[in-house]
């Protein structure tokens, strides 16, 4: 019994979205087969993290800023430090560098599987979370927690614990990992493929519907390497954008119904994540990802947004493979603990890395006596606010053919396929350097 | 605590936070499966799609910092017959309490500029505005200090809140008193049960897990005039958790 899609009058109304990170609501309006309103709300509470900082140590910083969210506290706390090493002129060692972006490849495998696993696949097979799919589909839910559980071990052996890592400090890092530890992560990494493979299978029995919008896609971009914690912001509509010129082209603004600012680019909305970064990046993946990228079946560029699953997934055999060749590169280097690098300036800095989410900015003023005395950060998910909505819009007109029971459901799952982090995205809403 | 005649039922309620603390739940991978045999998950809305509003354990992360957050804590308190406080967020502010170094009306101002509608009030943590039975303390909660309470409940016991200082765990790290290298550290008067992983990563314990009951804190002012520290360090320290020497707390009446 197919509805007429010209005729339709429809409202719905999603309050506190689940399955997602943080408190979201989601509305959509239809009026005569056209989509009148598309609106992704964000209720969260604002925590002011722009003002908490002000008058504390540029030391506490990071330490602060990491609990801006719990999912991807490794990611803020690598923008931050890059923020304050920039304003204070601290540089610091390979070693260092080495230990972050592993952290940073544990953190990128465990958000993604979290997303994949607990929050994405139960859609695909009608359950309202994975607690049942430890019994009706084991093998799959096993895979998840397992990737999951040694991804977590990844940060935990560098920085203590995956959620608001410890060892992460202004100047280095001020934990050196036993070798023994990271041969034994090494071993657990080379198990890992499989249960990623069976994840691939099961995508490829279980697809996702399937919706097509070109767009901009930004993230970093590093010659020679799939840049997450080094390289320059780049835009695939190729207009020039780099650290120091990106709140001149991205601006923020805010709307009545939302705790969290919108950002838009001088070409309009944009999106940040996975799919943006494969999109911009995808010759510097490694060999098992480039495999799984076409096992997925995914033409690059993409312009579909439910690919950010698979996009996720491509990326989850990406950072093993580069978790491999750091632990390799650190097994070879004589590790010991250094002290970290003192701070030789003051000033502002800005630090940009790649949240699992998409492209991170943190930028700070720090004094004389090494307070911080302002703040502006520009988060993943307000990015991507706009493309939501859009996609939104566009998407819903193409299934009003379905009885409204489905098309709230497809909603859930087209928003929840950019793996909001909602409790990322309420606490930063100011520009106001001078 | 809870003689239970059917699975119990659990429910986890997450006010202003990161939701780490819930993250520290679903990162108990190996247990996870084991746990769930012996517990209904009713309401966790960050991994599920089912809610329900019958549940006898409700694990609350977060602290308090709307008002219209209020009624939603005190209807929780109303259904569950033990509330959780989890993490540093719901038992002592956390983070969060670092707003209240400002008025709220500037706050406002400097965040949403003159216009803003945003209600926001000084931050608290859930037992200012309801009774609480059990205290997991640490931002994030400790793996092991989560399993042992749940644990606990399940076999109907009271669990214990460690309440011995960090330094206790530190020296069973056999860590190097971060004194002896001129830092200052707060784990003298922090309550344990972390086992010091902060200083064991290279750092210095910062007070996540709140104040001991009964802080020995003239001990602790002479530690620190022996490596002259001075007190402001160490209130400095604690004020990132919202808890310090002497509790205060703004009040909240709905
Ligand atoms: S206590 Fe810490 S980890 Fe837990 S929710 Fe609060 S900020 Fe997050
Ligand atoms: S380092 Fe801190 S916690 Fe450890 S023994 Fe010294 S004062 Fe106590
Ligand atoms: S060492 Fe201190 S700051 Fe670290 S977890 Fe323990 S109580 Fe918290």
């Amino acid at each position: 019994m197919a509805l007429d899609m010209k005729r339709r009058d429809l409202n719905i109304r999603i309050e506190e979205l689940t399955r997602v990170e943080g408190h979201g609501n989601v509305v959509v309006d239809v009026s005569r087969g056209r989509v009148k309103e598309a609106r992704f709300e964000v209720v969260e509470s604002p925590r002011f993290f722009e003002v908490m900082l002000r008058g504390r140590r540029y030391d506490e910083a990071q330490h602060i800023m990491s609990r801006i969210c719990g999912i991807c506290a490794v990611s803020h706390t690598s923008a931050s430090l890059k923020a304050i090493e920039s304003a204070m002129g601290m540089s610091i060692s390979r070693r260092s560098t080495l230990l972050r972006k592993l952290a940073m490849c544990g953190e990128m495998i465990q958000s993604h599987i979290l997303h994949i696993h607990f929050l994405a696949i139960p859609d695909l097979v009608n359950a309202g979370s994975i607690i049942p799919l430890i019994k009706t589909h084991p093998e799959i839910a096993r895979a998840g927690l397992h990737v999951k559980k040694i991804a977590n071990d990844i940060c935990r052996v560098v920085a203590g614990r995956h959620i608001h890592p410890i060892s992460l400090f202004p100047g280095g890092v001020v934990h050196t990992p036993e070798k023994d530890e990271l041969r034994n992560l090494k071993r657990h990494l080379q198990g890992l493929f499989e249960h990623l493979d069976l994840t691939v299978e099961f995508l490829l029995d279980h697809p996702f519907p399937s919706y097509t919008r070109p767009r901009e896609f930004i993230s970093l971009k590093m010659r020679g390497e799939y840049g997450i914690y080094n390289g320059e912001p780049f835009s695939s509509m190729g207009y020039p954008l780099n650290t120091t010129t990106y709140t001149k082209r991205i601006k923020e603004f805010v709307v009545p119904y939302s705790t969290a600012k919108k950002a838009r680019s001088k070409a309009g909305g944009f999106m940040v994540g996975a799919l943006a970064r494969l999109n911009n990046n995808v010759r510097n993946l490694r060999a098992r990802a480039k495999k799984a990228l076409s096992r997925l079946k995914i033409k690059i560029p993409s312009y579909n947004p439910f690919m950010n699953n698979h996009a996720q997934l491509v990326e989850c055999f990406h950072f093993t493979e580069e978790a491999l060749c750091i632990i390799d590169t650190l097994l070879d280097m004589e590790l010991k603990d250094e002290p970290p690098a003192k701070p030789r300036g003051y000033g502002r800095g800005i630090g940009i890395v790649e949240a699992p989410r998409g492209i991170l900015y943190h930028e700070y003023r720090i004094n004389r006596d090494g307070i911080i005395e302002d703040v502006n950060c520009i988060i993943p998910t307000a990015q991507n606010q706009i493309p939501i909505e859009e996609d939104l819009r566009g998407f819903v007109e193409t299934i009003l053919d379905r009885p409204r029971e489905e098309v709230r459901w497809l909603i859930e799952v087209l928003v929840r396929a950019y793996d909001p982090c909602i409790s990322c995205s309420t606490h930063m809403m100011d520009v106001t350097f001078v | 605590m809870i003689p239970l005649e059917r699975k119990p039922r659990i429910g986890f309620f997450s006010f202003t936070c990161c939701e780490g603390c819930q993250l520290m739940f679903l990162s108990c991978e190996e247990e996870l499966p084991g746990i769930l045999e012996h517990i209904e998950i009713v309401n966790f809305r960050e991994a599920m799609t089912e809610r329900s509003e019958d549940y006898e354990i409700a694990f609350v992360e977060g602290s308090i910092s709307r008002k219209e957050e209020i009624p939603k804590l005190k209807r929780i308190r109303d259904t569950a017959r033990v509330v959780v406080a989890f993490g540093a967020c719901s038992s002592t502010g956390g983070i969060n309490a670092l707003k209240n170094r400002f008025p709220m009306d500037e706050l406002k101002r400097l965040v949403y500029g003159k216009k803003s509608p945003v209600d926001t009030i000084p931050v608290v943590p859930i037992d200012s505005i309801i009774p609480v039975d059990v205290y997991i303390h640490g931002c994030p909660v400790p793996e092991k200090e989560l399993l042992r309470v749940l644990k606990d409940l399940l076999l109907g016991k009271t669990p214990r809140i460690p309440n011995y200082p960090v330094c206790t765990d530190c020296k069973m790290a056999g860590n190097i008193c971060v004194f002896e290298k001129g830092m200052g550290c707060v784990g003298p008067v922090t309550r344990g049960g972390c086992d010091a992983i902060c200083v064991s990563y290279g750092c210095v314990c910062w007070g996540c897990r709140g104040v001991v009951d009964d802080p020995n804190i003239s001990a602790h002012r002479g530690t620190l005039r022996k490596y002259g520290l001075t007190e402001e360090d160490i209130l400095r320290s604690f004020s990132l958790y919202g808890s310090g020497y002497e509790k205060k707390r703004p009040e909240h009446k709905d």
